[in-house]
C-alpha cells in the first residue's frame, strides 16, 4: 500500500491575474509503515500537497494515486479509496456539528454505508483509540467539552473511517506545552499499533525530530529536501534556512556547544539523551 | 470556488465618478434610476442610453466590466423579456400552437429588458466607483437625519462595514469546512432537493457556532478599543462636498427634466 | 506612585456557572507592574491568565479586591473609557479583532471612537503603520495579510490610541514561527524605543525568557514571579505544572542534577557554554 505522488504541480486561479503556481512537479512516494514529516513557511505549499492526498483537490497536471487507484478518477472505486487517507485540518474541534460525540463520530461511518452494529463498533474503538471513556463521553454534546477533549472527539472521527494514512495538519494548534505533549505522546501511540501510516505537518520542529521517520522540506511549492530528519537537520542547513524553517531547539543549542569546542551528541532528540552524554563524558574526563 | 464571488466589487480609480461624494453619487443614482421609468419613447431611451454610455466614459472603467455585472442576471432578463412576450394582447405578430406574439408584446418586452439593463449597469457604476467603507460612510449620512425618527444610521452603517470586512473570512471558513466534512465522506453535490438541504447541516452547525464566537470576540475586541456607539464619534475621512457633486446633481437634473417633458408634452 | 503602571490588589474573580455553580478564576492576586516594564505570564490552559489580562483594562470587573490602572481605580465607572485608551488590547485571533475592510481604515477606528479631530487621526494612523512597519499596505484588505502582518495591524490600531501599556494575550498562539518573530520584534522594539508597558500572555516559553520579568498563574493563583533567570531554576516545578522549560535552562539543571558542577540557570546558549568550557573542553 503507498500513495504515489507523480510530477503534480497545482494552479490556482488559473487564467485570472492572481495566478498561482503551488504546487511544481512534485513527485514522491509514501509507504505503508512510514511517519512523515512535512514543514515548510506558510506559502510553501505544504497545505497544498495534503490536499491532494486524499483527493479534495485534483492536480492541474501530474497524478496522485493511493494504492494504484487514481484519486482524480470518477469510479466508485476512487471514491472508496479516498477515505483509505483520513485527514486531520487544523482546528478539527471546529467541525463539530452533532448532539452527541457518538453521533459525531459516526458520521464517518454512516457516510461509507457501514450497518449500525459496525458503526457502534467504529465508534467504540475511536474513542478508545483517542483516550476517551464511552459510557462518560457518548451522550455528552462535543459543545460542553474542553478544547482538548473537542480535539478529540475530531481526531476520533476520522479515525472511525479507518484510514490507512492518516494526514494531521498541525495537531497542536493552539494548545499549551501539556496538551501538545499529550497529543504528541498519543500519536507516537498511535503509530506503534501498526494501523496506519502517519503524515504529520507541523512547525513545532522538536516533535517532528522525535517522531518522523522521514522527512519532506517544501519551499516554493517543490519538495527540496526528503530524507531522515536528523540526517536534513545536521548537514542541510542551507536549504533549511532558504525554505525559511528552523532546526529543533536542542540541535541549536548542542551545535553552539560544538562550535565552543565542546564534544555533543548531536543528533539527540531528548534533553536528557544529551545530558546523559556530557555526564559521561565529564565522567571519563574525571577518573583520567 | 466560492473564494471567486465578490460582493461590493470596488474598482480602484481616480475618475471623476470616483471623485465625487457618495452622498451625492447615491442620491444622483436613485433619482436617475427612478427617472430611468419615466422613459417611453424611442427618443427618451436614446437620451438615457446617451447619458449611461457617458457616465460609463467618465468612470473611464473597462466596458467589460459593465457587462460582467449584467451577464449573471440574463436569466432573470430573458424572463422579463418573455413574460412581456408573451401575455401582452394586441396585434398578432405570428401565433404558434397557443404561443402568439403581439406587436406590442415584442415592444414591451424589449423595451422592459433594456429598463432592467439601465437600472443594473447604471447601480454597478455607483459600486464599482465607490469603495464599501466610502459608501456605508455615505448611506451613513444619508440617513443620519432619520436618527431622530429612530432609524438607527450609525449601527446599520457599523454592521454593513463589518459583514463587508467578514465576507472573505466566512468564504474561507465555510471552504475549509467543507473540505474537512468532505474527508469524512460528506456529499455535498448529489442527491435531490431535500437531501441536499439535509446534508447541508454539518456545514451549517460550525459554520453558525464560528460566525457567532467570531462575534463574541469582536465584540470585545471593540469594547476595548473604547467603542461605544455613534456617539462622540469622529471620522478619519470626512466628507466633503465638491463642485463635483454640483456638477453631477445637475446632469442628472437636466436628464430627469429633460425626461418629464418628454413623457408629459411631446 | 506615578511609577506604577499596574497596581493589583488582592484581586479574585468569581464567574457564576450553568446551574448556579460558581467557578473561580482569579484568586487573591497581588501584584505591581512598574511602567515601561516588560512582564510575560504563563501558565496552562484555563489557569486564568486570561482573565487577568482582561481586568487589565476593565472588561472584566474584579468581584473582590481592586485593580488600580496609573492610579485609577477599575471599580470607579468614570475611569472605565480613560484605562481602556492607556492599556491597549491584542487579542489572541488575528481574524476576529480587526473590524474594518481596510488597514488603514481599521487602525483608525480606536482614534474615532477616541473623538480625535480627523486631521490629527490621519497622522496618528500614519504613525502607527509605519511603528509596525505596514506602511506599504495601508490599503490593503486584511483578508490579503499573513497572520503576523495581521497581528502587526492589530498592534498599531492599538497605537493609534496612544496608550501607555500594551497587554497581548497569546498574540503568537495561531501564528506560524515567521509570524511569531515578526510579532515579538515589534513588540520588543516598541518596549526598548518609547518605553512601553507590556504585557505578554503566553505559553511559549522562549518567549517568556526575553521579558524582564514573568509571573506564573496556576489554577487562578499566583505561584511565582520573578526575572526569567530565577523562574526557569525551578524546571521541576515548572514541568510538574505543564510547562516547559527552555532548551539551555533545561540541560545545565539536569547536569547539575547529575553531579556536574555547573551553574543550574543558564539562560542562553552562551551562558552554558561559557559554564561548560572549563569542564569539557576538548584537549
Amino acid at each position: 500500500m503507498s500513495i504515489v505522488v507523480e510530477k503534480v504541480s497545482y494552479i490556482y486561479g488559473g487564467g485570472t491575474p492572481y495566478e498561482k503556481k503551488a504546487l511544481d512537479q512534485v513527485s514522491l512516494e509514501i509507504h505503508e509503515g512510514e511517519f512523515v514529516g512535512i514543514i515548510g513557511h506558510t506559502g510553501s505549499g505544504k497545505s497544498t500537497l495534503i490536499q491532494h492526498l486524499n483527493g479534495l483537490l485534483h492536480p492541474t497536471s501530474g497524478t496522485v494515486s493511493v494504492n494504484g487507484v487514481d484519486l482524480a478518477e470518477k469510479s466508485t472505486e476512487a471514491s472508496a479509496i479516498r477515505h483509505k487517507v483520513g485527514m486531520v485540518f487544523q482546528y478539527p474541534e471546529h467541525q463539530l456539528f452533532e448532539e452527541t460525540v457518538a453521533k459525531d463520530i459516526a458520521f464517518g461511518p454512516n457516510n461509507l454505508h457501514c450497518l449500525p452494529d459496525e458503526t457502534e463498533r467504529r465508534v467504540r474503538e475511536a474513542m478508545k483509540f483517542v483516550g476517551l471513556d464511552y459510557d462518560t463521553f457518548a451522550e455528552r454534546s462535543p459543545f460542553r467539552l474542553s478544547g482538548g477533549q473537542m480535539r478529540r472527539v475530531a481526531i476520533a472521527g476520522v479515525i472511525a473511517l479507518h484510514p490507512d494514512f492518516l494526514i494531521l495538519d498541525e495537531p497542536s494548534a493552539g494548545l499549551d506545552p501539556i496538551g501538545r505533549r499529550e497529543i504528541f505522546s498519543q500519536i507516537r501511540q498511535w503509530y506503534k499499533t501498526g494501523r496506519f501510516s502517519v503524515i504529520l505537518v507541523s512547525h513545532n520542529m522538536d516533535d517532528i525530530a522525535r517522531l518522523a521517520t522521514r522527512l519532506i522540506v517544501m519551499n516554493c511549492g517543490r519538495a527540496v529536501l526528503d530524507g531522515s530528519p536528523m540526517d536534513i537537520f545536521l548537514h542541510h542547513r542551507d536549504i533549511l534556512q532558504q525554505s525559511g524553517v528552523d532546526v529543533p531547539p536542542l540541535t541549536k543549542t548542542l551545535e553552539y556547544l560544538q562550535e565552543r569546542g565542546i564534544r555533543v551528541p548531536l543528533a539527540a532528540r531528548e534533553t536528557e539523551e544529551a545530558a546523559q552524554a556530557l555526564y559521561d563524558e565529564w565522567r571519563t574526563r574525571g577518573t583520567c | 470556488m466560492l473564494k471567486d464571488i465578490t460582493l461590493g466589487q470596488y474598482y480602484p480609480g481616480n475618475s471623476f465618478l470616483h471623485r465625487m461624494d457618495p452622498r451625492a453619487k447615491i442620491l444622483c443614482t436613485m433619482i436617475f434610476l427612478i427617472a430611468i421609468f419615466l422613459a417611453e419613447t424611442p427618443a427618451a431611451y436614446g437620451l438615457v442610453t446617451l447619458f449611461i454610455l457617458f457616465c460609463i466614459s467618465l468612470s473611464r472603467l473597462p466596458a467589460m466590466l459593465i457587462w460582467k455585472s449584467i451577464r449573471p442576471l440574463w436569466i432573470i432578463l430573458l424572463f422579463t423579456l418573455m413574460i412581456h412576450v408573451l401575455t401582452t394582447p394586441g396585434t398578432v405578430l405570428f401565433s404558434w400552437g397557443w404561443i402568439s406574439v403581439s406587436e406590442e408584446g415584442l415592444r414591451n418586452g424589449i423595451l422592459m429588458t433594456l429598463r432592467l439593463v439601465y437600472l443594473i449597469a447604471f447601480s454597478s457604476l455607483l459600486t464599482y466607483t465607490t469603495s464599501p467603507i466610502v459608501l456605508t460612510d455615505g448611506i451613513e449620512a444619508l440617513l443620519s437625519p432619520f436618527k431622530k425618527m429612530g432609524v438607527p444610521a450609525h449601527e446599520l452603517a457599523m454592521m454593513m462595514t463589518i459583514a463587508l470586512r467578514f465576507i472573505p473570512t466566512l468564504l474561507e471558513e465555510t471552504d475549509r469546512i467543507m473540505k474537512a466534512q468532505e474527508s469524512r465522506g460528506a456529499d455535498f453535490s448529489s442527491g435531490n432537493l431535500w437531501r441536499r438541504a439535509q446534508n447541508m447541516i454539518p456545514l451549517l452547525v460550525p459554520l453558525f457556532i464560528s460566525a457567532f464566537r467570531r462575534a463574541d470576540d469582536l465584540a470585545t475586541a471593540m469594547e476595548s478599543r473604547c467603542y461605544r456607539g455613534g456617539e462622540g464619534r469622529t471620522r478619519m475621512h470626512e466628507l466633503v462636498y465638491s463642485w463635483r457633486d454640483s456638477a453631477g446633481f445637475a446632469a442628472v437634473a437636466a436628464v430627469t427634466a429633460v425626461l418629464l417633458l418628454m413623457r408629459w408634452w411631446l | 506612585m506615578e511609577s506604577l503602571m499596574f497596581d493589583i490588589r488582592h484581586v479574585s474573580h468569581t464567574f457564576e456557572m450553568e446551574e448556579g455553580k460558581e467557578y473561580e478564576a482569579l484568586s487573591d492576586i497581588s501584584l505591581t507592574v512598574k511602567k515601561g516594564e516588560f512582564m510575560a505570564v504563563i501558565g496552562t490552559n484555563g489557569s486564568g491568565k486570561s482573565t487577568l489580562a482582561r481586568h487589565m483594562n476593565a472588561l472584566l470587573l474584579p468581584t473582590r479586591g481592586d485593580l488600580l490602572v496609573e492610579g485609577m481605580s477599575v471599580l470607579k465607572e468614570e475611569n472605565m473609557w480613560n484605562i481602556r485608551q492607556k492599556v491597549g488590547m491584542v487579542f489572541q485571533n488575528p481574524d476576529n479583532q480587526i473590524v474594518a475592510a481596510v488597514v488603514e481604515e481599521d487602525v483608525a477606528f480606536g482614534p474615532e471612537n477616541l473623538g480625535v479631530p480627523p486631521v490629527q487621526i490621519r497622522e496618528r494612523v500614519d504613525h502607527a503603520l509605519e511603528r509596525v512597519g505596514m506602511t506599504a499596505y495601508r490599503k490593503h484588505s486584511p483578508a490579503m495579510l499573513s497572520g503576523g502582518q495581521k497581528q502587526r495591524v492589530a498592534i498599531a490600531g492599538v497605537l493609534a490610541m496612544h496608550p501607555d501599556c500594551i497587554v497581548l494575550d497569546e498574540p503568537t498562539a495561531m501564528l506560524d514561527p515567521a509570524g511569531r518573530k515578526e510579532v515579538m520584534t515589534t513588540v520588543h522594539d516598541l518596549n526598548h524605543q518609547e518605553g512601553m508597558t507590556v504585557i505578554l500572555i503566553t505559553h511559549f516559553m522562549e518567549e517568556a525568557v526575553t521579558a524582564d520579568r514573568i509571573a506564573v498563574i496556576q489554577k487562578g493563583r499566583l505561584v511565582m514571579d520573578g526575572t526569567p533567570r530565577e523562574i526557569f531554576r525551578h524546571v521541576s516545578e515548572l514541568t510538574d505544572m505543564g510547562l516547559d522549560v527552555p532548551v539551555p535552562a533545561d540541560l545545565s539543571y539536569r547536569l547539575g542534577n547529575k553531579g556536574i558542577p555547573v551553574r543550574r540557570d543558564c539562560m542562553t546558549d552562551q551562558e552554558l557554554g561559557d559554564a561548560l568550557c572549563p569542564l569539557l573542553l576538548k584537549k
